[in-house]
């Protein structure tokens, strides 16, 4: 593939003797080390995603009425699985995968210590496999979030608290690894806006796992009988600063692989370092105490401290989320108007490379993320419009549209040029990969929407059954009955996606030694007059527009809120 | 390239388009951060989160307490209670029920007191939509004035055991 043609020149660089080679497509060195670490993670990462789908239909199911599968001591437990094995294992190994891919490749290093990479694998696959254990056996139906006073079998807590370990440690490495590559000069100048991006993350990251550990470990020696309990509303304010804060890990990681799936599909570049890099500090800085979305209605914790948290200081971290979704756009954009795609406003999207998956999925996720889970997540995170949405299924709407939509599918999307790149093998069946990210995305457009409308009706959410109530009509029926078909579909998009990597990696044609195969897509940089536009400030224009009616749809949203806030009883 | 080490110099502000949309996205967030102090003060719908210290049982010796003076009725074995007008009304959430039916008048203001007597709970007024959350140890006191009248069903929307889904309250409103 041509984008090699921008890359610094193979052939030269120093492979620390047999511990790196040179990549067949991008002519970049690959730490060996960081490559079997890479693939533990990732297959790891892909386990649990699986499990945690198959658990998906089986809640999808039940709380479809119409279908309402399981018992409902069952819809619990694998409620608390499904919470845990997608949003904090299959989420945690994939992030511990882009950590390592971000330190060494781009940075021609080598990743700081084997060592430590085995004792993260190892205490996080421990832990993982605890806590699904004790959940199997029913012996943590607490979900997820285990609010004391409800408890857990102590191992539960254990397991958690070692896959946070594990994952710190994880992110020791990557620390390292910087330290390293920048202390032996494997790199002169500034890191890649990539691995920026995952070092925002990484920072982001250990804030959030000391807040774990910080809650755990007495709720873990209470379980014990050692100590005496932690105050409910603590647990509730430090939990979430880990369940909050680690959104941000997510949003961080999903961003920087949105640049790089931008670059390696087109050929895009930031249209401004500056900006892009200056988006992620923002989140670094602003995120502290968001943990406030989730108390916005408890007692006990003040208005002003509400308000102020909510806002995380006047939403500068919404703005640098605004910010990457005007810059992510506008880069691919620029690329493809270099390349001669300039008809209209939207020509260029035409003649964008859908053929590729990892493209497709790329752009589902901007979308789903941005115009969804964006809008919806500031809005419902108000602190008085809080009030008619807390626990209801606008909550659970909301994030299918942010870490599913927009992460997960992130996520999915490399794995497009993580198996052919790490891996080393073609994918099989391209029909179908073509095919993988609209069914899934598609599908969690319904599951969210279908949520959100059950949610604004009152249905809540982590309920069994919403018929003893003996106040849901058919239309919140028939909302749930779309968040079922939407999530058939997407569950069928997880299982294909599971089938196309477990089937590639046995049994795809192995690429070493010539680039990956492309996916019958114009290849990055063909045709391209790179950089010729880098100095008019105005050539996105298909990017302006799309923002603008982001804006506008954010702007009705959220005053509709408001109104609908404004309807319900006067309460102080 | 953003895999790439970025050009020595790579500093620049920004300009055109992204200049303006940083400036848009800026004024945006100013506007949604002004809304929140705005309804503090002018709106009337708020969770200021007004909370007491409380152990649970003392929560419910106050609770019997307010139903003995205030009982009007019963339903099926649960009493109905009808505060004073602009006087405090409790509601004690417990597995797996709201204890007790609450009878109020259109237009009054109450104190609501919330607690829980033993795990988290969580209040969602129907077909209203509104929604508190409720705690073991905190009074949580919510300022409330029913507008519209009718038959109002609380639903308990925070995981509370197997019989979450049947923990289900009244408030009648005249
Ligand atoms: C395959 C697509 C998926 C479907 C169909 C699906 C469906 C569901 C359903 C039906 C619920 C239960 C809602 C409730 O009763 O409150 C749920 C909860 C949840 N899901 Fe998913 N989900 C999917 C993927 C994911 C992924 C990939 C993640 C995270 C990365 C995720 C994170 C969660 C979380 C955190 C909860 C809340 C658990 C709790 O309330 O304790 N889901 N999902
Ligand atoms: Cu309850
Ligand atoms: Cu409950």
């Amino acid at each position: 593939m041509s984008y090699a043609a921008t890359l610094p020149a193979p052939g030269a660089p120093d492979f620390q003797g047999a511990v790196a080679r040179r990549c067949d497509t991008t002519g970049l060195s690959v730490c060996l080390t960081a490559e079997r670490f890479i693939k533990f993670n990732a297959v790891a990462a892909v386990v649990f995603l699986l499990l945690g789908g198959i658990a998906a239909i089986l809640l999808a199911l039940t709380r479809w009425q119409a279908v309402h599968l399981l018992r409902v001591d069952w819809f619990y437990r694998i409620l608390t699985f499904h919470g845990l094995n997608m949003l904090i294992f299959w989420i945690l190994f994939f992030e511990v995968a882009v950590l390592y891919f971000a330190c060494t490749v781009p940075l021609k290093s080598r990743l700081f210590s084997p060592k430590v990479a085995w004792l993260s694998f190892a205490m996080m696959l421990s832990g993982a496999v605890m806590v699904n254990v004790v959940i199997l056996q029913g012996k943590a139906d607490v979900l997820m979030t285990s609010y004391l006073p409800l408890l857990a079998h102590p191992l539960f807590y254990l397991g958690i608290i070692l896959v946070a370990v594990g994952t710190l440690i994880g992110v020791f490495n990557f620390f390292a690894t910087l330290y390293v590559a920048k202390r032996d000069r494997t790199y002169e100048g500034s890191i890649p806006l990539v691995t920026f991006g995952a070092l925002a993350a990484a920072i982001i990251a250990v804030v959030t796992l000391l807040h774990g550990a910080i809650v755990m470990i007495p709720t873990f020696t209470y379980s014990m009988g050692w100590t005496a309990q932690p105050d409910p509303m603590w647990y509730r304010m430090i939990w979430w600063g880990l369940g909050h804060q680690s959104q941000q890990v997510n949003v961080c990681a999903m961003v920087a692989i949105w640049y790089l799936i931008a670059n390696l599909s087109t050929g895009a570049k930031p249209v401004n370092e500056t900006v892009c890099r200056g988006a992620f500090v923002l989140y670094i800085l602003f995120i502290n105490l968001a943990s406030a979305h989730h108390l916005l209605v408890d007692p006990g914790v003040g208005a002003t401290w509400k308000i102020w948290n909510t806002s995380y200081a006047m939403y500068l971290a919404v703005l640098a989320s605004m910010i990457h979704g005007f810059t992510v756009p506008a880069s691919v954009e620029v690329a493809m108007r270099e390349k001669g795609h300039v008809k209209g406003l939207f020509g260029w999207v035409m003649s964008a490379p859908w053929r590729n998956p990892a493209f497709a999925g790329f752009v589902l996720s901007v979308l789903i993320f941005g115009f969804i889970g964006g809008i919806t997540g500031v809005t419902l995170g108000t602190q008085q419009i809080n009030i008619i949405a807390h626990n209801t299924l606008r909550i659970t709407g909301h994030f299918h549209a942010t870490v599913v939509g927009g992460t997960t599918l992130a996520f999915m999307a490399v794995t497009y040029y993580v198996i052919p790149l790490i891996f080393r093998r073609d994918f099989i069946w391209r029909g179908a990969a073509r095919l993988q990210p609209w069914l899934f995305g598609g599908g969690i457009l319904l599951v969210s929407l279908g949520m959100s409308f059950a949610g604004s009706l009152g249905v809540p959410r982590r309920d069994y059954d919403i018929e003893p109530a003996g106040i849901f009509g058919p239309a919140a029926h028939l909302f749930l009955g779309v968040m079922g078909v939407g999530a058939i579909l997407a569950v069928i998009g997880l299982l294909l996606f599971v089938l196309l990597c477990v089937g590639t990696i046995l049994f795809g044609e192995s690429n070493a030694g010539r680039p990956m195969a492309d996916w019958g897509t114009a290849q990055a940089q063909v045709g391209s007059r790179a950089g010729s536009l880098a100095d008019d400030h105005w050539a996105m224009k298909g990017t302006i527009a799309l923002t603008a009616v982001f804006l506008a749809a954010f702007a009705v949203y959220y005053f509709a809120n408001w109104k609908a806030l404004a309807d319900v009883w006067p309460v102080r | 390239m953003s895999l790439a080490i970025p050009d020595r110099g790579w500093y620049r502000a920004p300009a055109g388009a992204e200049k303006l949309w940083i400036g848009l996205a800026l004024i945006w967030c100013f506007v949604m951060s002004l809304m929140m102090p705005f309804w503090h003060f002018r709106g009337k719908q708020n969770s200021r989160g007004e909370a007491y210290a409380v152990q649970p049982a003392a929560f419910m010796a106050r609770t019997e307490k307010f139903v003995a003076a205030n009982k009007v009725g019963e339903r099926d074995g649960m009493p109905i209670v009808e505060p004073a007008p602009g006087g405090e009304a409790y509601l004690a959430a417990r597995m797996w029920s709201w204890y007790p039916i609450l009878k109020l008048r259109q237009g009054e203001t109450y104190r609501l007191h919330l607690s829980a007597l033993d795990l988290n709970h969580g209040f969602s007024l129907q077909p209203l939509n509104m929604n508190f959350q409720v705690l073991p140890g905190y009074d949580h006191v919510l300022t409330l004035t029913p507008t519209s009248k009718g038959e109002f069903t609380i639903v308990c929307n925070e995981f509370c055991g197997i019989g979450h889904d049947k923990m289900i309250g009244k408030i009648l409103v005249e």
